[in-house]
């Protein structure tokens, strides 16, 4: 079923119409997204929204049911030649807890052919994490940081992250975040990083595109800096928008007295008369795609 | 220097390093030929993608505020852009008038920033040219 497709040398992660199902269940439908070199994504949605199933398509740990997909200019099952340039760190963040930091490298060390040992332990000594603790006694800031280096001591081209911050105190997320930052500043545009999260307002400072999947579908695949500047609130008398060609609206809500409403301009000139027109924060972008794709599938179930 | 980036404004953090370094200049905390920190100190600073950085730079490059010095640095300009403060203070006289007769007018603090958002949000509609506007 996989495909091929030509993706251009500036694009880390390529797909069109890619879609994962589970038996009748598609966990990720009609998925197109493209992700440049260099860039850090966030990639955002409710829970069951796909984030994982297209995380594990892109490494190759699952096959696609339907769709194209290339990653770093391949096709993840045709190939396993492009995993070495790849870091992948999941969820539950995998280390051996009896193990400490160090043995981990040693490890890693063996298994991999450009694995630079001497860059993850001066990145753990910069962050104070003990090398010679056994990793089960460390705090779980101090483990996501060593899954971290470890990703980041095979120095990928495409790094993957799967909720790493989400269980962390906001102090050893910063800390987690800056830690990425820095890496991404010292691979001077050589690393790509997408990143699964919850914590829409951590993302956009380290993010610079988001993807929005929601209802298995991708909502909005875009520049953070341009999804600021194109989507708006809109806020009225309580009566019927105005229908432009330049306006999408993503989410309506109405009062007796009151209409808000988020839209998309796809003209930035588009002017709309006798609306207040006010910024709205990315979290505020966020929720509206979430609750729009909300919305149609209880349309679909006829519960509206 | 020192950044401070709020997710709560729906400014754009690129925008916010450029305002904020304005505003620095603005009110002299730093000066014509003050060195600006490296991208990376700004990203270990404030734990934010280098891209933005980079982007915020090249915007304050591009208005004339800061110059880059291959291989020393960025610079803060030696005069910066922007009007005189003779200017400026007559500017801030014409407005203090007007809001002494917003106060007259029993104009709330709230009220007058809304007249003030929308006055600049009309000005730039018509920077933009005609085909912004009904």
């Amino acid at each position: 079923m996989e495909q091929t497709v030509k993706s251009k040398a500036s694009e880390a992660v390529h797909t069109r119409g890619l879609g994962k199902c589970y038996g009748s269940f598609w966990a990720l439908k009609d998925c197109t997204i493209s992700v440049p070199r260099g860039s850090v994504t966030a990639l955002v949605g409710p829970n069951g929204a796909g984030k994982t199933s297209l995380l594990k398509l892109l490494v190759g740990l699952n096959s696609s049911s339907a769709g194209e997909i290339a990653v770093l200019g391949q096709t993840p099952s045709e190939t396993t030649n492009y995993l070495s340039s790849i870091g992948y760190l999941a969820q539950e963040i995998p280390l051996y807890n009896q193990f400490t930091a160090l043995e981990h490298f040693a490890i890693g060390k063996h298994m991999d052919t450009n694995w630079n040992n001497e860059l993850a332990v001066k990145r753990l000594q910069e962050l104070r994490i003990p090398l010679d603790r056994r990793v089960g006694k460390l705090s779980g800031g101090q483990r996501a940081q060593v899954g971290l280096a470890m990703a980041l001591a095979k120095r990928p081209q495409l790094l993957l992250l799967d909720e790493p911050v989400a269980a962390l105190d906001p102090l050893a997320r910063m800390d987690f975040l800056a830690s990425l930052a820095q890496a991404v500043t010292d691979a001077d545009g050589e690393l790509t990083v997408i990143m699964s999260s919850h914590l829409l307002a951590d993302l956009e400072r380290v993010c610079d595109r988001v993807i929005i999947l929601a209802a298995g579908e991708t909502q909005l695949c875009d520049d953070v800096d341009h999804v600021l500047k194109s989507h708006k609130l809109l806020v009225g008398h309580s009566g019927e928008l105005p229908k432009h060609e330049g306006m999408s609206v993503i989410q309506e809500v109405r009062s007796s007295t009151a209409t808000h409403a988020i839209v998309r301009l796809n003209n930035l000139k588009l002017a709309i008369p006798g609306w207040h027109v006010r910024d709205v924060d990315i979290e505020e972008v966020v929720l509206a795609y979430m609750g729009q794709s909300r919305d149609m599938a209880a349309d679909e179930r006829g519960e509206r | 220097m020192i950044f401070h980036i709020s997710s709560r404004t729906g400014v754009p953090p690129y925008l916010q390093i450029v305002h904020q370094v304005k505003q620095d200049i603005r009110l002299g905390l730093v000066k014509g030929g003050d060195k600006l920190p490296a991208v990376r100190e700004v990203v270990t600073m404030i734990a934010i993608n280098p891209n933005t950085v980079v982007k915020a730079y090249r915007e304050l490059e591009n208005q004339g505020f800061i110059e880059k010095r291959a291989g020393i640095g960025t610079f803060v300009t030696k005069q910066p852009a922007g009007p005189s403060p003779d200017v400026q203070s007559a500017l801030l006289d014409k407005l203090e008038v007007w809001m002494e007769e917003a106060k007259n007018a029993d104009l709330d603090e709230e009220a007058v920033e809304a007249l003030f958002h929308t006055a600049q949000r009309n000005k730039r509609g018509d920077q933009r040219g005609t085909d912004g506007k009904k």
